[in-house]
């Protein structure tokens, strides 16, 4: 038990070190001297020079990485090159529209998903279950971005359910803030269904095969029984990795969406930063995502012995 | 059951093809021909209704839809092929050399591989758009390095668990060189992986271009993309939905296509799976 955990956790540290130094060396091949792309093509060589000291960029760049990573984990992202606002409140502001969408969104998609998986392999090729997959492929064919704007053009514009641009927080009205990310999260749950159903059925249709679940039906238990109590424990786990990947890939791409609902959340300020060619913002956007996203596996991988004992016993 | 069974695969294949195919032939008649010129503007077109003259209607230029989702099927395929293509080739060389030569290039080159690994969905493209410039070659290049580490794992993988067979040890023995024993011997083991993979990445490719495009990071304007004629297409939603409608339309049929051959491939490959 503790060896799986510590190990898993000690794996994580590279992971995250790699990370932050790709994030790093990313931004440092953007073409050009980001002092002279602040200063403008005015500035002598002798105040760039000087500069450039300032910002220890005359320092080899392992020496600069180490200290921008350390300054990077006491919370210290930069400041934003077009308005010196500090970059890591600014992220934490925005992250939380995202995550309030992105979180919604996968609990409500997993919660319809895994049950309707489950009941299409049970029903292995029959209507019930074409129609499960036909439907799960057909959502996952979908844009995000597409299906948004369907949305918005008929609950927003053609109903007027919804209102179509703008934003409150929780904090200032919270029946506000739930029709403004009432589309967005119905758009982020349809597409997630068709992943989820899809691997919740394929895990299923793999557990039900196998001869405890025959041992289980040969013994009386019930159909119901069989699949709660026999099925479900073995045929989650995969799921609940995948879980841990969709919220990655959400918080990863979640810029379209926002964009289609004009959303202030994180995927937003990462794509205006980068036509801003705000590098202090670009660089502690996708840090802070790529972290989020490690992290959200590790404690994905942490809690999966709850549903898979099994990976305890090597 | 087994009837039933081969029956919708093979109807998942054959839909999935058809898709695929009016999508790719219609890329391919835009090489020589679309009904109006995809660039043209016409002020006295300026948000036609779908009619039988443009049976999509025509933008806020006056532009042809029908033109453009064709001309975007043109550009949405080459970028997707190329991308494909482009991580194959790498990755298969990197997976190659990191499963033949192991030892610390191996652990160097996968230490690379897992951190590219470890960004999610189309972030990693993103970051390398910022850095790149929105262009067509920009967007086949960040996509590219974005999709590389995942053929690099499976081709690795396949070399890893082929290599000490016996009969690759015979074409050794037998005095080939390991570069034709790895290309002749081990390579062709990482065919099917490679190609389920291929054919997913094909799909990938294909939304991550239109979400970077309709975001304003992919293929720039006024050359016309299905994600940047959704992008335009936004502020006319209500007056003139058809804008919207036929590029979505076209990455949803193309992402379907590739599913459902996907799907059926994977069935075909991986009879583990077959019910």
């Amino acid at each position: 038990m503790g060896r799986y955990l510590l190990g898993r956790l000690l794996t994580t540290i590279p992971t995250l070190l790699l990370v932050s130094f790709s994030v790093f060396v990313l931004i440092r091949l953007v073409p050009g001297d980001p002092i002279v792309l602040m200063l403008g093509d005015a500035a002598d060589a002798e105040t760039v020079r000087g500069i450039r000291e300032a910002y220890g960029l005359e320092e080899p760049i392992y020496v600069q990485f180490g200290l921008w990573l350390l300054k990077a984990i006491s919370g210290d992202l930069g400041h934003s090159i077009s308005n010196g606002a500090a970059v890591a409140p600014l992220i934490l502001d925005r992250f939380q529209v995202s995550a309030s969408i992105v979180l919604i969104a996968v609990l409500v998609a997993a919660s319809i998903s895994v049950p309707l998986g489950m009941i299409a392999a049970w029903r292995q090729n029959s209507l019930t279950d074409i129609l499960v997959v036909g439907g799960a492929t057909l959502l996952l064919s979908l844009p995000s971005f597409w299906l948004g704007l369907l949305l918005l053009l008929l609950f927003g514009l053609k109903l007027g359910w919804v209102p179509v641009v703008g934003y409150v927080s929780f904090a200032e009205n919270w029946q506000g803030a739930l029709t403004y990310i009432l589309l967005p999260t119905v758009t982020l749950i349809l597409i997630e269904i068709g992943v989820v159903t899809r691997m919740a059925r394929a895990s299923t249709v793999e557990v039900l095969r196998l001869e405890y679940i025959t041992h289980a039906r040969a013994k009386g238990v019930s159909e119901a029984s069989v699949l709660m109590r026999h099925a479900l424990p073995n045929a989650f786990a995969p799921t609940w990795t995948l879980l841990g990947l969709v919220l990655g890939n959400l918080l990863g791409g979640i810029a379209v969406v926002e964009t289609v609902f004009t959303l202030p959340g994180l995927g937003r300020l990462l794509v205006d930063a980068i036509f801003a060619r705000d590098y202090p913002i670009i660089q502690g956007c996708m840090l802070f995502t790529a972290f989020l996203y490690v992290i959200v596996n590790l404690l994905v991988d942490l809690c999966y012995p709850l549903f898979d004992p099994r990976v305890m016993a090597e | 059951m087994t009837g039933l069974r081969f029956s919708w695969r093979r109807a998942n294949a054959v839909i999935g093809g058809a898709l695929l195919a009016v999508i790719l032939f219609a890329a391919a008649i835009a090489v020589v021909w679309t009904p109006f010129d995809p660039l043209g503007i016409n002020l006295r077109a300026r948000y036609a209704p779908p009619s039988w003259l443009r049976p999509f209607g025509a933008d806020e230029f006056g532009r042809d839809v029908l033109s453009r989702a064709m001309a975007g099927a043109l550009t949405s395929t080459s970028v997707a092929l190329l991308t494909v293509a482009f991580a194959v080739i790498c990755g298969t060389a990197l997976g190659l050399v990191t499963g033949y030569l192991r030892g610390w290039t191996d652990r160097a080159i996968m230490m690379v591989n897992d951190a590219l690994l470890a960004f999610p969905g189309i972030l990693l493209a993103l970051g390398l758009m910022a850095v790149i410039g929105p262009n067509r070659y920009g967007i086949v290049l960040a996509l590219g390095i974005a999709y590389t580490p995942s053929v690099v794992r499976v081709v690795r993988g396949t070399v890893l668990s082929i290599r000490e067979r016996e009969y690759v040890e015979a074409s050794r023995v037998l005095g080939n060189g390991e570069i034709y024993t790895m290309l002749r011997h081990v390579l062709p083991n990482a065919f099917a992986p490679l190609a389920v993979l291929a054919t997913s990445m094909f799909g990938w490719v294909i939304l991550s271009e239109s979400a970077l495009s309709f975001l304003g990071l992919g293929v720039p304007p006024p050359a016309p993309t299905w994600g940047n004629m959704l992008a335009a297409a936004r502020p006319y939603l209500e007056s003139a939905p058809w804008l919207g409608i036929t590029p979505g339309l076209c990455i949803a049929a193309t992402l379907l296509g590739i599913n459902l051959l996907g799907d059926a491939l994977r069935d075909k490959l991986d009879p583990r799976m077959a019910g």
